[in-house]
Formats: structure tokens, sequence, C-alpha cells
């Protein structure tokens, strides 16, 4: 019996473990790099410099295509967010037009932010953006959780379990997506026009041109001002942007699982006395 | 089995209302004094579990409707203003959604213990019948659930299963354009499925009902599949079982919270998280997990009508189950034959599982199709004929004599224990 399930395990996992090998011989996209977050595991948190300088990130780079429409300014100062303060978070949305109205004239009109406004749309509508873009750039309020890539087994089991788990398949997809751009596609590759290649892209010809470089955003924590830390503390903004009540739910989380451990030991030792007699056939 | 109620009423209210409502003698005779066979292991707990689960799903759902829009425009953004805005709106969707992936992990491993233990057998057949029908239920509503999200996945998945309705010959195409309110999914496929959603729970509740009452009519069966024959085969349902389902309800309580706070977009699929577009096809249209080995046999038939034939047949199969299995003995623990073959058939489960989470090409479809043979021919030769064949073990004489004097010989028990019981 146990050799069986033993027998039908080994096989599956050679086939899997095959299965990987030849799609990466065959030219398919290689695994994003495992990087190393702050907010990963049960007891994880944001690093909040790290949000911070991946917000200004988003501001000077990113947000020239890709909105943000599900977040409002407010949330950069909500806890377990940025750690802004609020007068932080008003000058931050003041720094923004936001269209407003209609007004008594029935005129729209725009004005300075304020913290309970979303982020501002960069265009007006998808066609807009299609017509300068090539594409329509994604909104990226979830884009963190709505990007994945493939473990395969056994790995995908191991990624659910306590001391193993790992969650951050989408943040490493985008850290290794940023850092992904070639100038030249391989030889043999046939890249589409208005196109670029990235190595980590699904199908490799990617509409977005390459974002960013070293020495695109100054950062004043004096944290290396290269690409590499660009796309880390972008993505981490990003994680938090698609979870922003992750460090509550591992808080609350840790409080649950000790409050339900205590009970589960409570009850199996009145079970154990409950069932004393039955066991020793007295009842 | 329960008898009539034993329950005496001792307050004046309670005298006055037992007249007029027995309801506290209902309670009492089946959740207090019901007989429960006094060797039953820590799988016979999911009942209870499933229960909880229910009354969990049903809570949070209530509450999520509050908040959430059922239109094709709004329902994505509503889903995120639960997640960002709600007070522990994150939790309830969290617990929604990892929920219902804890209620099929929980159905499987309570219709995995009947099998074993051939809880289906005479004369259980309604109640593992009542049972096939609330899968069926839970199948459809968690289908449902899975659409209001209104995501890339939501909104493939439902045209996908929706398309299996096309192959019924003459009538196909029309029933799908009945069944989504349109010529394409859209908002009035979103509403209606919005509405079935709601009710489908109260429906499973009320086969839970009757799931509970055919239990309590016949008796639970145990790990030796022989009836309990005197007092000293059951134990009272309060305080025993209950102390042993709450005990394990928390533990499986652990691994829920365990999704739920730490994983708690493990079991779902990253493209829900793109809002729904009729334009974009995702590369790989997946369901949740829990349908995955029925779509494995759906895509190992080339033919879409045999298709869906199969997927319908591999879950109406169940129903007759209590009719293929030929054997008269029913725990598996006395069938050392079919006890292989049990096990070989939940590794073939979870091989075609893991099937139907690959693209349908090559090699895979190949081992799909050989795994779907093998499901069905479980059911319809594997069964039927080991009942035939099988020489299996010999039955203790009791319950009380199967746990209390292990060892010894068949026959050779003592005189039972004189000591009163409870």
């Amino acid at each position: 019996m146990l050799r069986s399930i033993l027998a039908a395990v080994l096989a599956a996992s050679l086939v899997s473990v095959a299965a990987p090998r030849l799609a990466v011989a065959a030219g398919e996209v290689p695994q994003p790099p495992r990087q190393k977050w702050s907010f990963s595991g049960p007891f994880g948190t944001y690093d909040r410099a790290q949000l911070q300088r991946g917000f200004k990130v988003y501001r000077e780079v990113c947000s020239v295509c890709h909105g943000l429409n599900l977040l409002s300014f407010r949330n950069l100062g909500q806890p377990g967010a940025l750690g802004y303060s609020e007068a932080q978070v008003k000058q931050i949305a003041s720094e923004y037009k936001v269209q407003d109205g209609p007004n008594d004239q029935g005129e729209m009109f725009e004005r300075e932010g304020r913290a309970a406004d979303r982020f501002p749309q960069p265009w007006p509508n998808e066609n807009a953006a299609r017509a300068s873009y090539n594409a329509v750039p994604p909104d990226m309020s979830v884009i963190a959780k709505a990007r994945t890539y493939e473990r395969g087994f056994p790995w995908f089991i191991f990624d659910a379990l306590p001391f193993l788990q790992y969650q951050e398949h989408g943040v490493d997809y985008l850290t290794a997506l940023l850092q992904g751009y070639e100038d030249k596609p391989p030889q043999g590759f046939n890249l589409p026009p208005a196109l670029a290649y990235n190595k980590y892209f699904p199908g490799h010809a990617i509409a977005m041109p390459k974002p960013m470089e070293d020495g695109r955003v100054t950062y004043e924590d004096g944290s290396p001002q290269t690409l590499v830390q660009y796309s880390k503390d972008v993505s981490a903004f990003l994680m938090w942007a698609a979870e922003p009540h992750m460090e509550a739910r591992k808080r609350i989380g840790l409080q649950v699982m000790v409050f339900l451990i205590v009970l589960a030991g409570l009850l199996y030792f009145t079970k154990k006395k409950v069932w004393d007699d039955v066991k020793a056939g007295r009842i | 089995m329960s008898g009539h109620s034993t329950y005496q009423p001792q307050s004046t209210f309670m005298k006055w209302m037992e007249r007029r409502l027995p309801i506290a003698g209902l309670v009492y005779s089946s959740f207090v004094v019901y007989p429960t066979p006094r060797n039953l292991n820590y799988w016979w707990t999911f009942g209870g579990i499933l229960s909880f689960l229910l009354g969990v799903q049903i809570v949070t759902g209530i509450i999520l409707v509050m908040h959430y829009t059922p239109h094709a425009d709004m329902a994505f953004n509503s889903v995120e203003h639960i997640m960002r805005d709600v007070n522990y709106g994150w939790l309830l969707r969290y617990l929604h959604s990892n929920g219902a992936s804890m209620f099929f992990v929980a159905v499987y491993i309570h219709m995995f213990r009947g099998m074993y233990y051939g809880s289906y057998k005479e004369p259980r057949e309604v109640l593992w019948i009542l049972g096939v029908i609330l899968y069926l239920l839970m199948m459809a509503t968690g289908f449902l659930g899975y659409t209001l999200p209104w995501g890339q996945m939501s909104f493939w998945g439902a045209t996908v299963i929706t398309n299996f309705f096309s192959a019924i010959p003459l009538v196909g195409e029309s029933v799908v354009t009945w069944l989504w309110g349109g010529y394409a999914i859209g908002n009035p496929t979103l509403q209606r499925f919005f509405s079935l959603h709601y009710l489908l729970p109260f429906v499973i509740a009320g086969v839970v009902v009757l799931h509970i009452w055919a239990l309590h009519c016949v008796g639970q069966n145990n790990p030796t599949g022989i009836e309990p024959k005197t007092e000293k085969d059951t134990v009272a349902f309060t305080p025993y079982a209950t102390i042993k389902d709450a005990f394990f309800m928390v533990c499986f309580c652990v691994v829920f919270a365990w999704f739920v706070f730490y994983v708690p977009n493990y079991l779902g699929h990253a493209d829900n998280y793109i809002p729904a577009n009729p334009a974009v096809t995702p590369t790989h249209i997946v369901p949740e997990w829990y349908y995955l080995p029925f779509y494995a046999i759906l895509r190992a038939i080339p033919n879409k009508l045999l298709g869906v034939l199969a997927l319908v047949g591999s879950i109406g199969i169940l129903a007759f189950l209590p009719w293929l299995d030929t054997s008269r003995v029913r725990s598996a623990n006395y069938r050392p034959l079919y006890r292989q073959f049990f096990w070989i058939f939940v590794i073939v489960c979870i091989g075609l599982g893991w099937l139907g989470a690959k693209p349908a090409e090559g090699g895979y479809v190949i081992a799909a199709q050989i795994l779907t043979f093998y499901y069905f021919a479980h059911f319809l030769l594997i069964l039927p004929i080991l009942g035939w064949v099988e020489k299996t073990k010999p039955l203790p004489n009791s319950i009380a004599e199967s746990i209390l004097h292990e060892g010894l010989p068949a026959g050779a028990s003592g005189p039972a224990p004189t000591v009163a019981r409870h």
C-alpha cells in the first residue's frame, strides 16, 4: 500500500521535474529570482522607508502611464501603510491636480487634491491610452496579486506550508520584469515593431518600453540609486497597494492562532478526561 | 434508532413549552442522548465540521452582500472596496473565499471516509444519495460564487462551464442563451448568478436537515461496519461525540486560519485580480481546485458532448455506489483487497486533479484518459467484481468487543463488565 503511494508520488515528481526542464530548453520564460522581502513570512511587516522610496519611483516613473485608481491619498497614512502623518498625506495630495465638479455654473474644474481623493488617472479613457501608448497600461492597484508564475510540482505544495510559505510570486515577478529588459532580442527571436524584449515577460514581446535605468530617481535616504533597488522598492510599494491590510492580517492571525491552539489543547484534555471511562471499558 | 424522547422538562416554562412545541425534546433526543458507536474515529468528525463551515459561509456571505454590488461594471471594484475600506472586510472576504475551499476539503474527506468504511451500504443508501445531492449543490454554489468578483477567471470560468450546456443536442444553444440572459456572458448573467448564489446555501441547509434526519433514522456507521447490538456498543452523543467533534473542529480551524491569515490567495488564481475582459482570453482557463478532477475528465474526451456526459457521469455514478459495491462487508478494515483499490482510487482522483490544472496537450491528455478510464472502472468493474471474489477477514462479534478485547480471538471475550452505564 505505502509502496504504491510512494511509487505514484515518485512517478509524478519525475514527470513534473522533467516538464519545466523541457520548457526552459524550448526557450520559454525563466523563473524570476527569489528576492528577500521584509513582508514575507507569518511575522512580516512592510519596510516603511522602502514603501516611501517605492512610492517615489511610482510617482516619478510609473504614474505617467499607470493608474492606481483603487487607492486614495488617505491610504498612504493608514496604519500598516507608508508611515506618513496626516499633514504629510495632505501635503502629498495637494501636489496633485484633481478634476471636480460640476460647479454652480455646470462646469468641471480642477482643484488641489485632498486626502480623500483617489489617485488621478493618467489618461482620460482607454482609447486615449491606446492611442498614445499602443496598449492600455494596466492599473497597478492590485497588480502585485494579479501577476504570478508557475513553480511546478512539488514546490507549489511547499509554498502553502508553515515555515516554507512563499506568497511573493507576484512581487518577485514584477521585480524581475523591471530588470528583464534586453536591448537586443536573442538571435532568431522575431520582435514585432514597437515592442520591447523582456526576459521574464510571457512571450517576451512587451508593449511597455524599458521604464527606467540607474540614477533615474533621486533617493534622499542614501539608498543606492540603481535599477535593481528601484525595481525592488516599487514592487514592495505595489505589494502594499494590493494588500494594504496585510500587517493587520498577520497580527490578528497570530492572535487567532494562539487562541485556537490553546483552545484545542484544553479541549483535548477535556476530551481525554470525558472518554477515560469509555476507553477503560467502564462504560 | 433514537426512539422517542426521554426528555423530562424541569422548569414550568419548559413543561408548558414541551406540550406545545417539543423542540427541546427533539434537541435532547437528537444531540444529547442520541447513541453513537463508541469506536468512531476522528474521520467521523467531518459531518460536524461541514455544518460549522456552512454556518461560516452563510454568516460571512450575508455580511459581504451588504457591501457587494452585483453589476458587471462595479462588482470587481466593490470586492476591492470590501478588501480596502470595509472594517475587517479583508477578513470577511478571505474567510468566505477560503471557507469555500475548506468546505470542499472537508467534504472530500467526508466522502472518502464514507467510501472507505462502506457507509453508503444498506440501510444508508438514502443518506448517501442525499449527500451526493449536497455535493452537487455545493459545486453549483461554489461555481456561482467564483463568478461574483468578476475577474478574468470568474468570467472565463463561467464561459467554459456554461458552454457545457451547448453540447446538448438541438436545444443546447438556446439553453445557453437562456442561462446567460443574452447572447454573451454579461451583466444579466452576473445578476442571476448572484441571486442563485444567495439562494443555494439555504437549499443546502434544507438538504442538510434531511441528511441529518436520515442519519438519525439509520444511525451512524462505524469503523467495524457492523451495527451496534447492545447499549455497550454505543455512547451518548453528549458529552462523548460533542467534545470529540469540538476538539477536532478547533484543530480544523487552525488549518482554516492558516490559509485565511497567512496564505489567503494560495487557493485562488492570480488572474482573478484582473477585471473581467471579454476581449482577452487568459492563457490557461483553470477552474477552482475542487473541480479539477472533473475538469480533467471533461478534457480527456475529445468529443464535446461525450466529454460533458463523462463529467456528469463521473459525479452521477456516486449516487449508484450503494448498488455497484456488491460486497456484504462494509468496512475496508475487513476487506484487504478493497482497501488497496480504495487507496489507488484516492491517488487516481488526486492525479486527475493535478492533470486538470495542466494544459490539455500531449502526454497530459493521454494520462488523463488513462485515469478517467480507471475512475469509471473503479465503480463499474472493480467494485462489483471485488464483492464476489474478495475473501474478507472475519468480523468481530460486536463493536465493544472490537475495541475492548483487541488481540483476543473472536468469541473469546470475557463476561461483560458489570459497571452501570452512565
